[in-house]
């Protein structure tokens, strides 16, 4: 149990996704200018990232590992990743209607954020049993999730602040992103 | 097509990174030193090239509805290929690159590309693109691996600068120093490319 809360702990904090392992700063970037657009775009990524975890785990232990085609992983994680995607979003359109208008427009963008592809590979890597995966996948979005909603209210904040026009658009949102990951290398060494 | 003004805007106004802001995982992430920065480009430039002349040979055999998926398959297998040859060839770069080579798989220039520009244009074309495109990206890698290696280790393609002995700031090699470096390095190319649309 308590190893569980150590992976959970290490993938929010100490290693978040975004601060620390650089996963899915195009949608960091892209849907931080709205604070709901940003609460939207982490449900939608803790979501999908839980279920892509679990399934690339499955895919990778019982059809790449036993054929022995560890090679083709590349390509079959992105695969299957993309048509998970595409059936979440089928699926949800006919069970929940509401959620999908909620979230739907996040979908597609999802399967080109790398934090999906990229927190899968870690957990294969990292030789995670069954449960640990799913617990790791689903804390590394819930860290994307609490970055992206910290820097989409500072973002929100800065529009109100007079900026120097030089600094205006891109450039101080990379500054302001560059000061909270210094928040969040306060949180190194807490757990391994 | 002229080919001078195509690398001028792919290296400054449509720079994939500073002007499009495009691939910033990648960009990041490995740009610790000036050295992983041009590996990094270059091995992205290797599957942009790739994917975007054979992305441009099929356009007109790939039916429209199956496009994206099949765009993927072709841009995965090019990842897997330098995947492989880089970690039997350069272990040393492939281990400190690590997780950043299978996920060229979804760095949006890639796609972007073969979707916007292959897809519609000749195999030459599309392969001067991929080139220009490429070394655009390798272009903005090496300036901000330069900035943050010689801030943060003082040195700069492993040359040390100056004394071992002395202070670096050694916050821009770590996650932070990225992003700042980053920020700074965008007002610059703003301007830069603010001058050449001034010099025309």
């Amino acid at each position: 149990m308590a190893e569980l809360a150590l992976i959970i702990v290490s993938a929010v904090f100490v290693n978040n996704v975004i601060f620390s392992r650089f996963l899915g700063l195009c949608p960091y970037f892209g849907v931080s200018k709205k604070l709901d657009t940003a609460v939207g775009m982490s449900m939608a990524v803790i979501f999908v990232l839980t279920l892509a975890g679990t399934i690339t785990y499955i895919v990778q232990t019982y059809v790449l590992e036993p054929l022995n085609i560890g090679y083709l992983q590349t390509i079959a994680f992105i695969l299957v990743i993309a048509s998970l995607v595409q059936l979440v979003e089928i699926v949800m359109k006919k069970v929940a209607p509401a959620l999908y208008r909620a979230l739907g427009i996040f979908l597609p963008l999802i399967t080109t954020n790398c934090a999906i592809l990229g927190i899968s590979i870690l957990a294969v890597q990292s030789k995670f049993n069954l449960l640990e995966t799913i617990i790791f996948s689903f804390g590394s979005a819930l860290g994307f999730g609490l970055a992206l909603v910290i820097f989409a209210s500072v973002r929100e904040a800065l529009e109100t602040r007079e900026i120097p026009k030089t600094f205006q658009g891109t450039p101080i949102a990379m500054i302001a992103a560059g000061i909270l990951a210094l928040a969040f290398m306060g949180f190194s060494g807490m757990v391994k | 097509m002229n080919i001078k003004e195509k690398a001028i805007k792919s290296f400054f106004m449509e720079n994939p990174v500073t002007g499009l802001l495009l691939g910033l995982c990648p960009t990041l992430a490995t740009t610790t030193s000036a050295e992983n920065g041009i590996g990094m480009g270059l091995a992205t430039t290797f599957v942009l090239l790739s994917s975007n002349v054979v992305v441009s040979l099929l356009r007109n055999v790939i039916p429209n509805r199956v496009r994206i998926p099949a765009y993927i398959v072709v841009i995965a297998t090019f990842v897997t290929i330098v995947d492989m040859s880089m970690q039997a060839t350069l272990y040393q770069l492939h281990k400190t690159l690590g997780l950043f080579i299978p996920l060229i798989v979804v760095n949006c220039i890639i796609l972007g590309r073969a979707e916007a520009f292959a897809s519609k244009n000749t195999v030459w074309h599309s392969f001067l693109d991929g080139l220009f495109m490429g070394l655009g990206f390798t272009f903005s890698l090496f300036i901000l691996g330069s900035v943050r290696e010689i801030l943060g280790s003082g040195a700069w393609l492993g040359i040390r600068l100056i004394p071992e002995s002395w202070n670096t700031i050694l916050v821009f090699v770590l996650a932070p120093g990225a992003f700042l470096s980053l920020g700074f390095i965008l007002i610059g190319m703003e301007r830069l490319s603010r001058l050449f649309e001034r010099g025309k």
